[in-house]
């Protein structure tokens, strides 16, 4: 029995965007894992107990082991050859790796995109349309009476959203938890999240903009044509109530997850649900969040937006950044065979791109960097294995809300970190590059 | 004989833990091949749990295992996957200059795989 | 680049050392500026020049949670004005809130080497830190919002002063800031608790907290005193905006007594007429309490016509403007310690109120008799962007360009203001170098900055003389930072990084042991995980505490 033990208090779990910062571990230093992870809800426990230091080369080149500072002077000569290379994924790694990878972009004119463009992508592009009331996490668990769960299963994807931040925890104002609370879910299907909710509103598919605009409607004292309750397959009446609740209520909440931004209507469902909550000021304070998936995919956009001004995809082919999503988004570049070179980092496209998407990553050269073994490594020209971020790696990630908290790693890893990695690759470049634009300068010079 | 549903793609908790596991190990391959389906439409289609089915878009398709949910959970005409590698193989890569391919509530036909 | 170098035959323009236009010699040795240098040290010719100190903004908004909020808010804007990386320089994006790069080259190639982001809620402090270290050239520090903090509040209410101090220090501690700020005090909890409501005079009660913004304001302008904080209490008044604010702004300042207080944008505070009705100008009265007040000092806010971003602590602020201009609006809560406002918005010269806010801050500049305490500022991006300066400038020093511009904006509101009651005051190149240096250098109590004497950063600026001073002002031939060229002949030759400016008030640890359960009970991190670990700092450099004055 191990004797080396040693314990983290306050660890952050970064698995999800709720990045709670309570985790309690008990750390086997001589296996090189985490034995125990307290307050972890069923995913942090996975996420803790399974990333142990696996027997994996650190880096390979088509397959084959090579040391890291090869596979480094590979990466950037693919890099700097291409003509249109593409730095992908970025949402599971810390702030301070994507830093590295922006200024990676920058060196070699590349395309930036990260996992957003799959996920919340479509509400920044709303966001960018009507603005935002929001809020961090505490003022739901000191404030919110009414909580509305649109689009999105939580009590799967994001445990303990509910306990620790939205319906169960108490707070300043809601001294009794969720006795003080309405909770309200609207989805296509019930799902485990639903029996949650002092109220469940079952939308019919691809209908969420016209329940969302119906509401509006009511908001702003309209009469509404009855044939909403068709289309929408909710009756009036509830609809009803519900404006009722939202207007009456004294800090309202509606959090939306991707049955609104993966489906018929996209940024226009998340613009229609933002516009709402703005709506609802008029009457009352409201607020709106998008419940984000990885654990730092909001510092991806918090970084990319500070170093471009815009969220993701980000094209810098011309020297300066340029944003338009459909064009430069990874599932675009990729499904319409742009890119020619593809970073990717702490991200499995191979393994949840459309099929078009995933076909074009097997004809260009890929590097990957993960701690896991992943679809897109095994097609990857260049794979490295890096550390985990939260668990053998220290930095910054920022909570859905956009709450900045810093990592407590539990023990070291033989591999080197995103970040490391990247640096790497950076300073490679950037030699490469000078030695590129040397003979030019001559040639002028002559 | 095929018949036409709508398929909602998403997250699970057992996809969630596995996939911490390894994208590449049994377990995690296994949530994401297994559709659940209004547990009325099995019984029309002759399917129980475990059995196969053809799911097949315009885009391609890919063979998953069955498994039955109560009406009151899953609408008639809805199935429901994990996300991984056998969804990608019906979405389509039209994101309509948004960036997002079509993920959740596209129309699938399904059918028993022989 | 030598570490030394001697730059001759310029004239040089340093109020701090009464040194105003005379041709000297200016030294360099290791990023300071010195007494000599051997004969044979390099040199720099700048003839027919004017060297001035690199430029202090004592109040912008540049970084952090807000700021970034609004950056992502505007692509249309960033897309009219990008930033090309150059072969030793990042790219980035323009318009009204650049990238965090593009701010930082900007600055510098105003001639700036020094800017003060001036509200970042205690929460959000990681992700200012982060922003500023990707903020190149230019040092930088930040002030931390603490008017509407509710452990705060909690502790003035029950009359408990010592450890309300000693939560103050730790909180500047925790945050690692530079200075005190207070945004609207007291009005979070009507905005967030009360239906979005607000507070209007500074002695109100029943505001949710029972405390009145007077209460608050004088508990921490005695605090930051007897702390020693270099930069006194930094205010945005209660009624930002509003018709008849200004006996609020006085009330504020009469709050003070004879105590250092700095008042925010003073220009956005200075309006008379009845609430909800068109605003008239209060300018000379409150330059007037100014000049005969020497403990207060204040920056401008001067509204530029074009585009402009409201962006601010001051939520209800920013829900009024959301009314006012329609546009996409921007409402952020932070738990327990702030609200955020962001509204793109754009002022426009034929429209009254905006011209009669143009007129205002024109006033305050032209009749405030002390430069040492009316310093120049935007509250980029509020009023405009700080690219906007050198207009400004141009404004306060051509009174010929002045007039025709005063002909062209909306001639009610200008009848409203004494701007063409013969004031007919030019600011001279030395008074520029105070409003624009040495006087935000000794405000914020920095005391290697703002001037070329022996001892000071090297951080100077070299203008060609041009009689069009926008022109001038717009492009400095030379800008050096720490004592590195990093632009010249107009040119970025070499990337820098900046040092974050901070301090570090003593307060007793005991003080934790009272916000610890707090914590457990409001806030959704871990107490443990709340103060900033100094490895966010990258160069930085603790400021540290002046004398208390009393």
């Amino acid at each position: 029995m191990a004797e080396n033990i040693r314990t983290v208090e306050h660890a952050t779990c970064t698995f999800c965007g709720c990045v709670c910062d309570d985790m309690n571990l008990t750390v086997d230093l001589d296996k090189h894992c985490i034995t125990k992870a307290e307050n972890a809800c069923v995913l942090g426990k996975a996420w803790f107990a399974e990333h142990t230091i696996e027997n994996r080369p650190a880096a390979t080149i088509d397959g084959r082991e090579v040391g890291v500072d090869e596979a480094v002077e590979e990466a950037a000569r693919i890099l700097v050859n291409a003509r249109f290379p593409i730095i992908y994924g970025l949402s599971d790694t810390t702030c301070e790796a994507q830093r590295e990878a922006l200024a990676i972009g920058d060196l070699i004119h590349g395309t930036i995109d990260t996992t957003t463009s799959v996920c919340h992508g479509p509400s920044g592009i709303a966001f960018q349309g009507v603005g935002e009331s929001t809020m961090t996490l505490g003022e739901v668990k000191n404030r919110a009476d009414l909580v509305i769960f649109w689009g999105g299963n939580p009590g799967e994807a994001h445990p303990r959203l509910f306990s620790r931040y939205a319906v169960t925890t108490k707070g300043m104002y809601i001294p009794n938890g969720k006795k003080d609370r309405y909770i309200v879910s609207v989805d296509v299907r019930r799902t485990q999240s639903t029996p949650v909710a002092n109220l469940f509103i079952q939308v019919k598919p691809g209908a969420d903009f016209e329940l969302l605009w119906a509401l509006r409607a009511l908001v702003r004292g309209r009469r509404l044509d009855p044939s909403v309750e068709e289309r929408t397959g909710v009756k009036l009446d509830t609809m009803k109530q519900l404006v009722e609740r939202m207007k009456t209520c004294r800090y309202g909440v509606l959090f939306f997850g991707m049955g609104l931004t993966m489906t018929r209507g996209r940024h226009f469902n998340s613009g229609a649900l933002l516009a709402l909550a703005t709506d609802l000021n008029e009457f009352t304070h409201f607020v709106a969040k998008p419940v984000r998936g990885h654990g730092n995919v909001t510092g991806a956009d918090n970084v990319v937006s500070w170093t471009t001004g815009y969220p993701f995809g980000v094209n810098l082919s011309r020297g300066y950044p340029r944003f338009n999503p459909g064009e430069f988004t990874t599932v675009d570049t990729l499904s319409r065979g742009d890119a020619d070179a593809a970073l990717i980092i702490a991200s499995d496209p191979a393994a949840n791109f459309p099929k078009a998407a995933i076909e074009h990553l097997h004809r260009i050269p890929v590097i990957a960097l993960d701690p896991k073994a992943t679809e897109t490594g095994k097609l990857a020209r260049v794979a490295f294995c890096t550390a985990t971020y939260g668990i053998n790696v220290g930095g910054t990630v920022y909570r859905m809300d956009d709450v900045p908290i810093t990592l407590r790693p539990a023990f070291e890893s033989p591999y080197p970190s995103d970040q490391e990695v990247l640096t790497a690759i950076k300073n490679r470049v950037r030699e490469l590059l000078n030695k590129k634009a040397k003979p030019k300068e001559a040639r002028k010079a002559a | 004989m095929a018949e036409t549903m709508l398929l909602v793609a998403g997250r699970t908790s057992k996809q969630g833990t596995s996939l911490s596991a390894g994208k590449l190990k049994e377990e995690y391959l296994g949530v994401t091949s297994t559709v659940e389906m209004n547990a009325d439409d099995m019984t029309r289609m002759g399917l129980k749990d475990g059995d196969a089915v053809r799911l097949r878009t315009s885009v391609g398709e890919t063979v998953v295992q069955c498994k039955g949910r109560k009406a009151t959970d899953l609408p008639a005409g809805m199935l429901f996957i994990a996300y991984g590698p056998p969804s990608s193989q019906l979405m389509g890569s039209d994101t309509a200059g948004s960036g997002m391919p079509l993920s959740k509530n596209f129309t699938v036909q399904v059918e028993r795989a022989a | 680049m030598p570490d030394t170098l001697r730059i001759v035959n310029g004239r040089v323009y340093d109020p701090a050392n009464g040194i105003d236009g005379e041709v000297r010699d200016i030294c360099i040795s290791d990023g300071r500026i010195v007494a000599s240098l051997p004969q044979d040290a390099p040199r720099l010719d700048v003839n027919g020049m004017a060297i001035l100190p690199g430029g202090v903004d004592i109040h912008c908004h540049i970084a952090g949670a807000k700021v970034n909020l609004a950056r992502k808010l505007q692509p249309e804007d960033h897309r009219r004005d990008p930033h090309p990386s150059t072969a030793v320089t990042r790219s980035g994006t323009g318009g009204i809130v650049p990238s965090t790069f593009a701010t930082g080259y900007r600055y510098a190639a105003l001639g700036y080497t020094t800017a003060m982001e001036a509200a970042v809620p205690p929460l959000a402090a990681r992700h200012v830190l982060e922003e500023l270290h990707d903020t190149p050239v230019i040092d930088k520090g930040f002030y931390v919002l603490l008017a509407n903090n509710v452990f705060l509040h909690r502790l003035l209410r029950e009359g408990r002063r010592e450890e309300f101090r000693n939560a103050v220090a730790w909180w500047i501690n925790a945050a690692k800031a530079y200075a005190v700020k207070l945004v609207n005090p007291g009005a979070d909890e009507l905005w967030k608790g009360q239906r979005n409501t607000n507070i209007s005079s500074i002695d109100q009660t029943g505001t949710g907290i029972d405390l009145t913004p007077r209460q608050i304001i004088r508990s921490f302008i005695d605090v930051v005193e007897e702390l020693g904080l270099p930069h006194p209490v930094h205010i945005h008044c209660n009624n930002l905006g509003h018709s008849g604010n200004w006996q609020t702004t006085l009330e504020t300042m009469r709050t003070a007594g004879e105590s250092r207080l700095h008042m925010a944008h003073i220009q956005f505070h200075s309006y008379g007429g009845e609430p909800g009705k068109n605003p008239t100008s209060k300018g000379p009265e409150i330059a007037e309490y100014i000049n005969t007040h020497p403990n207060i000092t204040t920056d401008v806010g001067q509204v530029m016509f074009g585009k402009a971003t409201a962006m601010t602590a001051d939520a209800p602020l920013g829900y009024m403007l959301r009314n006012i201009s329609h546009n996409k609006w921007i409402n952020a809560d932070v738990e327990c310690e702030s609200g955020c406002g962001i509204v793109p918005f754009t002022y426009q010269e034929k429209v009254y109120v905006h011209a009669l806010q143009w007129a205002i801050g024109l006033e305050l500049f032209l009749l405030s008799k002390d430069p040492w305490r009316i310093m120049l500022s935007t509250d980029h991006p509020n009023g405009g962007s700080f690219l906007k300066y050198p207009r400004l400038i141009r404004l306060l020093m051509d009174r010929d360009f002045r007039n025709e511009e005063i002909q062209k904006v909306n001639p009610r509101a200008i009848k409203k203001t004494v701007l063409l009651d013969n004031l007919d005051r030019q600011y001279t190149l030395n008074e520029i170098a105070i409003i624009t240096r040495a006087a935000p250098a000794r405000a914020l109590g920095l005391k290697h900055k703002g001037h070329l004497g022996a001892g000071a950063d090297a951080d100077i600026t070299i203008y060609e003389e041009n009689a069009d001073k926008e022109r001038m002002f717009n492009a400095p031939r030379y800008v050096i930072k720490d004592g590195r060229m990093i632009i010249a002949d107009y040119e970025f030759r070499t990337d820098h990084e900046g040092r974050l400016l901070h301090v570090a008030p003593a307060y007793d640890a005991a003080i934790e042991q009272k916000l610890h359960p707090f914590f457990d009970d409001y806030y959704s991190i871990e107490f443990a995980n709340y103060p900033v670990a100094d490895s966010y700092l990258h160069h930085h450099e603790i400021v540290p505490p002046v004398k208390a004055a009393v």
